[in-house]
C-alpha cells in the first residue's frame, strides 16, 4: 500500500492489521520512552492547507515517536492564493527528498491530487467534506479497546451533519468493514442527497433509537449551517438532536459515547456528558497518535525507499 | 513430484521463504537432547552469575519466548528461584523495515525494571545477529541493565554483525541458503526438534 | 456528399468562395482528394468560449478559429463570457475583426443582460447591427423571471434573434461542483441538482409562451430537460436546444478521480441523463450539437476539484465523438449527426452562409470527414492553446480530413493551412 486516501483503501484484512498493529504502538506509547527507531531517516511532510492543530500535532507526534524527521508546511485560511500552485507546492516539497506528505485540504480529493503529482506516500489527514480515514481508524480502535476485536454486530449511530462530514464518509465504511450495523440520525437538511450505496440505515428520530444504541457518535454542528437555511436554530438541533443530559439517561449503561472533536458544548452534547464516565473522547485522542503510527509505518515500513 | 507420495511428501517438502522448494537435511535435536541443552544453559546462566538473583529473562518472540521460559522452570528446579521472565518484539526496531514488511509478532512484556539487574536475553537461533542487535536498542527504551547476556539453542554461525552468543545449546555449521527449522510445543503444537532443511 | 437535400456521388467545382459546379468528373486547377470521404457543409459550433479578450492565456481567438478549423467547423459562434463581456458594441466589433482573419468564421454572441449580471439589458439592438443574433449571459443564467420575460420580448423586435439560456437556477447550484446524486454523496462534493437546469427549462418554456419569443437552451443535460423542451415543442413554442458531447459521452462517475477536467457546468449527469440526451438527439428533440468548447489555462485545472474552474475543450473531438459515440452504435444516421452539426444550428444561427446545402452559387464551406480513420486524443496534439480535455487516450473515428473556408482549404489532410 503506497497512500492512505480513502478508508477504501484498506480492505477487511488491512483493516485488522492496522487495527493490531495499532495497539502494538499503543503500547509503544505508554511506554517510559515512547519512540521506536523504526523509521529512521525517513522524512514525513505535513502539509496543512486548513487549520487542524489537534490533527497535525498527532500526526507530528506519531512520525517523531517512528524516528522520522518532521517537517511542518501550514498554510493559514488567510493565504490568499488558496488552492493556487498547489501543483508547484508539493512538487518542491518532493524534490527535497520526502518519503511521506500528509494532505489537509478544505477541498475534497485534494490529497488524490497530489498522489497524482508525485511519488511520496500521501496520507489524507481530512479532505473536504470527503473523508478522512485515520479518524475512522482511531474510532476503530477506540472501539475495539472497549468492545473486542469482534465489532460485528454492533449498533452504532452516528448523529448531526453527515453531509457535510468527512468523518462520517469514512467511518460508515469503516463500520461496515468490521461488520457494525449503522444508523444515521440528522435533520433531512443535513443528510446527503443520495444515500444510494451507503450501508446504513436513517432516521430522524434519535430518541426512539436511544434505548437499543451501543455506540452513539456525535458530531460537530457548525454554526454556519444556520444561515444556509439548513437549520432554523442551534437552539431547536439541540432540543430535537442533542444529546442532552436527559437523553443521556435514556442511553443503555453501557453505551459508548463518541465525538471526533472539537465539541460545541450545549448545542451537540451536554458538558456533562462529555465530561462524563461514557464518553471516550480522550481516549480517542490517545488512540488517534497509535494509529497515525501504524499508518505511517505501514506506508513507509514495506516495500519504499531504503534509507 | 508424483501425487502418490501423499502426506509424507508434503511434510518433507515445503516452498522456501524465497520460493524453490526445501528438503529435509538432518535432525539436529531430538526432544530429549533439547531438554539436556535448556537445563545445562539453566546451570552455566546461574554459575556465570553466581546465582539467580537480579536475574531477568527475556525471550525473543516467537519462539524466543517459550525457550526463556523453559530456562526459568529449569532454575527454579535446582535453584528454587522464580527469575522474572519477558517477552520482546524486536519489529520496530530492526534496521530492514523499508526492505520487507515487519509486522509486530507479538506485545513487548517485561514484568520488572531492567534498570540494575543482568538481562538474558533468550533466542531460538542464532544467524545474522540482527535480531539480537534490534533487541539490544528495544532493550535502552526499556532502562539500564547493569549487564545483558546471551543465550540461544543453536548458533548456525554466519554472523553479520559482532555479536556473540554467552550460551549456546548447539553450534551448527550451516550454508547459508540452508534453513534451521526449531518446533516447539508451545508455539508449533507437535512435539520438540530441531531440523536442518536446505534447498532441494 | 451530404446534406440537407440528401446524399448523392458527386465532386465540387469552386470558384471565388462559391461554389460553381456539382456533379460527377469534374475537374479544376487545383485538386483536393476526397475519395473514400464524406463531403459535408462546414460544421457549425452554437457554443465556443474563445477568451479573447480578457484571457488570452487559456484561448485566443486565432487559436480557438484554428482549432475549429481543425475539427471540421467553418463556423462558430463565440460565447459573450469574455472580460470585458459582449455587452458593448466595441467588443463586439474587436472580436469580430480578430475572427475575420482566422480560419473560421467567428459570430459574437451578445450579452442579454449588462455585465452578464441579470439585471439590465445590454444593448441588443447594437450588437444585433454588427451581427450577433444569438444572446445569451452563458456561463450564467438569466436567474430572474422578470428579466428574462422582457428580454425575450425585447428580441422579439430584431429579427432573427434568438435568446440563449443557460439553465441552472443559482440559488439550487451555486456552492455545486458537479452532478447531485449518488456520486456527489459518496465524494462529499456539493452538486448541482437536475432540477436547478429543469426548474429554469420549465419556467423559460412558459415565458417562451407568454412573450412569443424564441428561447434555446444550451447545453441540455438532463432527462427531465430533454422532455419539457420535447413538450415545448409539441405545443408548437419556438424552442430550440443543443447538447454538449461530454453530455452524451460522460457521466458523473468520472469525478471520482477527482480530476477537475471533469468539471463543467451543467455537470456530467448520471447515466439515465446521458441515455435522454441521446434519445433527444436521434428524435429531433435537441436540434443542434454544440461543443462548449472552455479552455483553461493549465495551472487553472491543477487545483482540487473544487477550486478549479468548470469547462473543458470541445472542438477538435466532437465530430469524432459524435460518429464514435452516435452514428457507430447506430443511434443517429450519419446525415442526421450531420444535420446536428451543420445545417440545424446554422439555421438557429440565421448563418445563412453556412450549413449548405451544397449547391451551385451557395457559400463554399465546406468540410471533408474521413469516418474510418482512427485515432487518439493527445493533448498535446491539440490546436487549443489549453489542455483540458477529458478524452486524454481515447481512441475515436472519424475526423475531418479537408476544411474549405468560402473557398479557401484552411485545413488540408488534417493540417491547417497556418
Amino acid at each position: 500500500m503506497k497512500n492512505l486516501l480513502s478508508i477504501t483503501d484498506l480492505d477487511r484484512d488491512d483493516l485488522e492489521t492496522m487495527l493490531s498493529l495499532s495497539e502494538d504502538f499503543l503500547h509503544v506509547t505508554e511506554r517510559d520512552i515512547p519512540k521506536v527507531p523504526a523509521l529512521q531517516g525517513k522524512v514525513v511532510v505535513s502539509l496543512f492547507y486548513e487549520d487542524s492543530t489537534r490533527t497535525r500535532i498527532s500526526f507530528e507526534t506519531a512520525a517523531k515517536r517512528l524516528s522520522c524527521d518532521v517537517m511542518s508546511f501550514s498554510v493559514g485560511s488567510s493565504s490568499v492564493n488558496k488552492g493556487e500552485g498547489l501543483r508547484d507546492t508539493v512538487q518542491t516539497i518532493a524534490a527535497m527528498g520526502v518519503d511521506a506528505v500528509v494532505v489537509r485540504h478544505s477541498a475534497a480529493g485534494a490529497p488524490n491530487r497530489v498522489a497524482s503529482w508525485i511519488d511520496a506516500s500521501i496520507i489524507n489527514a481530512g479532505d473536504g467534506s470527503h473523508e478522512h480515514p485515520t479518524q475512522a481508524l482511531l474510532d476503530l480502535l477506540t472501539l475495539r479497546r472497549k468492545r473486542g476485536s469482534d465489532l460485528s454486530g454492533l449498533r452504532v449511530a452516528i448523529v448531526g451533519d453527515i453531509v457535510h462530514s468527512r468523518v462520517a464518509r469514512s467511518l460508515v465504511l469503516g463500520l461496515d468493514a468490521v461488520g457494525a450495523h449503522t444508523t444515521l440520525v440528522a435533520p433531512p437538511t443535513l443528510l446527503p442527497d443520495s444515500l444510494e450505496g451507503w450501508p446504513v440505515d436513517v432516521t430522524h428520530d434519535l430518541d426512539s433509537l436511544l434505548p437499543e444504541l451501543d455506540v452513539l457518535y456525535l458530531l460537530r454542528i457548525q454554526r454556519e449551517r444556520q444561515s444556509a437555511s439548513r437549520l432554523p436554530s442551534l437552539r431547536e438541533y439541540t432540543a430535537r438532536w442533542g444529546l442532552t443530559v436527559e437523553r443521556a439517561s435514556r442511553l443503555k449503561p453501557d453505551t459508548l459515547v463518541m465525538h471526533p472533536g472539537p465539541m460545541n458544548r450545549g448545542v451537540e452534547i451536554a458538558a456533562e456528558v462529555a465530561e462524563g464516565p461514557a464518553s471516550l473522547i480522550k481516549e480517542q485522542v490517545t488512540n488517534g497518535v497509535a494509529v497515525r503510527m501504524a499508518v505511517l509505518y505501514t506506508l513507509l515500513g514495506s516495500g519504499g525507499t531504503v534509507a | 513430484m508424483a501425487d502418490a507420495s501423499g502426506a509424507a511428501q508434503h511434510h518433507d517438502e515445503l516452498a522456501a521463504p524465497e520460493g524453490g522448494r526445501f528438503s529435509f537435511r538432518a535432525k539436529v535435536f531430538e526432544a530429549d537432547d533439547l531438554r539436556r541443552a535448556h537445563t545445562r544453559i539453566a546451570h552455566e546462566i546461574v554459575e556465570r552469575n553466581h546465582g539467580a538473583a537480579d536475574l531477568v529473562l527475556i525471550g525473543l518472540y516467537t519462539r524466543g519466548v517459550a525457550v526463556a521460559h523453559r530456562i526459568a522452570e529449569a532454575i527454579n528446579d535446582f535453584e528454587h528461584v522464580d527469575v522474572p521472565v519477558g517477552a520482546m518484539d524486536v519489529a520496530f526496531y530492526r534496521d530492514d523495515i523499508a526492505l520487507r514488511p515487519v509486522q509486530p509478532l507479538g506485545p513487548t512484556e517485561v514484568p520488572v525494571d531492567v534498570s540494575e539487574r543482568t538481562v538474558v536475553l533468550v533466542d531460538d537461533v542464532l544467524f545474522t545477529g540482527r535480531t539480537v542487535r534490534a533487541a539490544l536498542d528495544a532493550l535502552t527504551a526499556l532502562g539500564r541493565p547493569r549487564a545483558v547476556q546471551l543465550a540461544v539453542l543453536v548458533d548456525r554461525g554466519h554472523r553479520e554483525l559482532p555479536i556473540r552468543a554467552d550460551y549456546v545449546g548447539k553450534n551448527l555449521p550451516t550454508k547459508v541458503a540452508e534453513d534451521v527449522r526449531v518446533r516447539l510445543v508451545e508455539t508449533d503444537g507437535d512435539g520438540d526438534s530441531i531440523e536442518l532443511w536446505g534447498p532441494a | 456528399m451530404i446534406d440537407a437535400t440528401g446524399e448523392r456521388d458527386a465532386d465540387v467545382l469552386i470558384a471565388d468562395g462559391r461554389v460553381v459546379e456539382v456533379g460527377p468528373g469534374l475537374r479544376g486547377d487545383s485538386e483536393l482528394d476526397a475519395a473514400g470521404c464524406v463531403i459535408a457543409p462546414g460544421l457549425v459550433d452554437l457554443h465556443v468560449h474563445l477568451r479573447e479578450p480578457g484571457n488570452e492565456d487559456a484561448e485566443t481567438i486565432d487559436t480557438g478559429a484554428r482549432a475549429a478549423a481543425l475539427g471540421g467547423f467553418t463556423a462558430i459562434v463565440a460565447m459573450p463570457n469574455t472580460e470585458p463581456p459582449h455587452d458593448d458594441p466595441t467588443v463586439v466589433a474587436s472580436v469580430l475583426a480578430a475572427g475575420a482573419v482566422s480560419l473560421c468564421d467567428v459570430h459574437a454572441a451578445g450579452c442579454i443582460t449588462e455585465g452578464r449580471a441579470g439585471a439590465a439589458l445590454a444593448p441588443m439592438g447594437e450588437l444585433y447591427a454588427l451581427g450577433s443574433r444569438i444572446f445569451t449571459d452563458d456561463g450564467a443564467c438569466v436567474a430572474e423571471a422578470g428579466v428574462m420575460r422582457r428580454a425575450l420580448e425585447y428580441a422579439t423586435s430584431l429579427p432573427g434573434a434568438v435568446i440563449a439560456q443557460h439553465a441552472e437556477d443559482p440559488s439550487l447550484a451555486d456552492g455545486g461542483h458537479m452532478h447531485e446524486g449518488e456520486w456527489s454523496s459518496r465524494l462529499g462534493i456539493t452538486g448541482r441538482p437536475a432540477d436547478a437546469e429543469n426548474v429554469i427549462v420549465a419556467r423559460d418554456c412558459m415565458l417562451a409562451e407568454l412573450t412569443g419569443g424564441r428561447v434555446h437552451f444550451l447545453h441540455v443535460s438532463t432527462a427531465g430537460a430533454v422532455e419539457l423542451v420535447r413538450s415545448a415543442k409539441a405545443r408548437g413554442l419556438a424552442v430550440t436546444a443543443e447538447a454538449a458531447p461530454h453530455h452524451f459521452t460522460l457521466t458523473d462517475a468520472e469525478c471520482a478521480s477527482f480530476d477537475p477536467v471533469f468539471k463543467v457546468h451543467p455537470p456530467l449527469r448520471s447515466a439515465k441523463d446521458v441515455a435522454a440526451i441521446k434519445i433527444g438527439l436521434a428524435d429531433g428533440t435537441i436540434d443542434a450539437i454544440a461543443t462548449d468548447h472552455a479552455p483553461h489555462a493549465v495551472e487553472t485545472k491543477e487545483r482540487p476539484f473544487e477550486e478549479a474552474p468548470p469547462g473543458m475543450l470541445g472542438l477538435e473531438t466532437a465530430l469524432a465523438l459524435t460518429i464514435t459515440e452516435l452514428v457507430e452504435p447506430g443511434v443517429l444516421s450519419l446525415p442526421e449527426a450531420l444535420a446536428l452539426l451543420s445545417w440545424r444550428p446554422a439555421a438557429i444561427a440565421g448563418l445563412a452562409d453556412h450549413g449548405g446545402p451544397i449547391a451551385p452559387g451557395s457559400a463554399a464551406n465546406l468540410c471533408v470527414i474521413d469516418l474510418n480513420v482512427t485515432w487518439r486524443v493527445d493533448p498535446l496534439r491539440l490546436a487549443s492553446k489549453s489542455r483540458n480535455t477529458p478524452y486524454v487516450g481515447r481512441t475515436l473515428k472519424g475526423r475531418a480530413r479537408h476544411t474549405i473556408l468560402r473557398g479557401v482549404p484552411v485545413v488540408v489532410d488534417g493540417q491547417a493551412c497556418r
